[in-house]
């Protein structure tokens, strides 16, 4: 097990592993994620109340749902990185926040466009969305931290620093339905409980929720290994893959 | 693991914890001013201020909203099963406005113990369903209502 | 099909803006997203690309040397040094 820990935490070892789990990543999160949203715009029945509109959550609550696993991530990264001092955790950090930016900025955006027509309005400072958008600043803070700082020693601790006190946001946006008097509903998918939807709207929902994760796995390998050719390229084998590796090595990592 | 590290660890999971309490104390603090709206129950018990701008939310009580034919005004009660608010309010509700379902409106609270609203927002619960699953609700509870059955909820 | 026909279905009983509009972000941002992680990619690759011949050139083949500038030169030095500090 701690070998196995020591290993990952070598760029080159990580590098060649995530090049074999990628164009598996890719394929079956495209297949996942499309085949999803399509079953729930075409074939998923009305919702009683919202009509049509709420085809908006088979995007809504993925993108939500990764917003906030992602900065999970980053904060575990972030301990792992003060800790062990691992290399490849800070690169996760660093290459994964653009995407959790982009998620949050989703999240946020799709779930404006589907308040106008629910609610009546495209926001509303309640808890639910303020501490959402509280996490994009986080994203964001992550992101500028990092560039702010030329050594990149100091700048991996701070980033750390600042990913693991922002995950108690990630509590708050969770449980705000249900501590607060919100205008946002509580959630649909709950661990203890069934799903509050019948199985043809939440059976896609789940395979957006899944290709999703599968997705960003992808898209996080593959920003990654970049992120390790940039750092490390003054060591031989990153000197060695561009020159022997050709296009295609270099383009999906692929082994 | 080395025991510099297992310091580390220790000293971040302390400081974590520390800083959960704290956010944790902070918000309990502002638990009242985090709360989008007030519920028919503090308004009814007095909690809610007067001529100040608030948000009252909960359910539109069923067979209580009144148009008036010649405008856009209409008056509702809103209730959360304990207590109710009479809100008065002119112009266009949301397609979700409906008896039974739940609403959030901001405006004020006149001497009179009368809200009026300035906007209404729908708010509904997390429950999805078709049409015909919901119609086929609805049906079973007027049955089981004219039999004096109690049907659960779904 | 929960739609009769393709017009029903981008009008969606006039919801369709609304959902279209989120449909069309999250593809287009994602789009961008895997866009420019590819772009990166590139860029860095060829980075990585343009130093290499220089340093082919230092083990013998000198018909590169009047290509490479001086500035060129001194960071093949520093980038030596470094790997070798390193192994």
């Amino acid at each position: 097990m701690w070998q196995f820990f020591h290993k990952l935490g070598s760029p080159k070892w990580f590098y060649g592993i995530a090049g074999r789990f990628m164009p598996w990543l890719l394929g079956a999160g495209l297949l996942l994620s499309l085949c999803g949203i399509v079953w729930g715009l075409l074939f998923a029945p009305q919702d009683y109340l919202q009509g049509n509109s709420y085809r908006i959550i088979f995007i809504h609550v993925p993108t939500a749902f990764l917003a906030q696993s992602v900065y999970m991530m980053i904060a575990v990264a972030g301990v792992i990185t003060l800790v062990w001092k691992m290399k490849v955790a800070d690169v996760f950090v660093r290459s994964v926040a653009p995407v959790g930016v982009v998620l949050t900025l989703l999240a946020l955006f799709t779930g404006a466009v589907w308040g106008k027509p629910t609610w009546g309005a495209y926001w509303v400072w309640d808890a639910r969305l303020t501490s959402m958008l509280i996490l994009l600043f986080l994203y964001l803070g992550i992101i500028g931290l990092g560039y702010a700082y030329s050594d990149e020693k100091t700048a991996a601790r701070s980033v750390a620093v600042l990913a693991i006190v922002g995950v108690v946001n990630i509590p708050i946006i969770k449980y705000s339905v249900d501590w607060w008097n919100t205008l946002h509903q509580p959630a649909t998918f709950r661990i203890t409980e069934k799903p509050t939807m019948p199985a043809e709207m939440w059976v896609p929902l789940l395979l957006v929720v899944l290709g999703t994760y599968l997705l960003f796995g992808w898209i996080a390998f593959y920003r990654m290994q970049t992120e390790i050719l940039r750092r490390e390229r003054r060591t031989r084998w990153v000197r060695e893959l561009v020159q022997t590796g050709g296009q295609s090595q270099l383009k999906t990592g692929g082994a | 693991m080395n025991p510099a590290r297992k310091r580390k660890l220790t000293i971040i999971l302390f400081l974590l914890a520390g800083l959960a309490v704290a956010v944790g104390l902070t918000t309990y603090a502002f638990r009242q001013n985090i709360n989008l709206f007030y519920d028919p129950t503090q308004i009814a018990e007095g909690e809610a201020p007067v001529d100040v701008r608030i948000r009252a939310g909960g359910m539109v009580e069923d067979g209580s909203v009144v148009r008036d034919p010649d405008s856009l005004k209409v008056e509702f009660r809103v209730t959360d099963f304990t207590s109710a608010v009479t809100v008065r309010y002119e112009g266009i509700l949301p397609d979700l406005f409906a008896e039974g379902q739940g609403v959030v409106t901001t405006g004020q609270l006149n001497s009179d113990r009368v809200f009026v609203a300035e906007q209404v927002l729908a708010k509904h619960d997390e429950k999805y369903m078709p049409p015909e699953v919901s119609d086929a609700l609805e049906k079973s509870k007027a049955r089981a209502a004219e039999e004096g059955r109690e049907m659960p909820e779904y | 099909m929960a739609f009769e026909s393709f017009s029903a279905l981008v009008y969606m009983e006039g919801h369709g803006p609304y959902v279209w509009t989120c449909y069309g972000a999250f593809f287009l941002l994602l789009g961008l997203l895997a866009w420019y992680s590819v772009f990166e990619r590139r860029q860095v690759v060829r980075a990585q690309r343009d130093q290499q011949p220089l340093q082919t050139s230092r083990q013998g083949d000198s018909s590169d040397w009047g290509r490479s500038g001086e500035a060129s030169f001194q960071r093949i030095q520093s980038s030596h040094s470094e790997t070798a500090s390193k192994s």
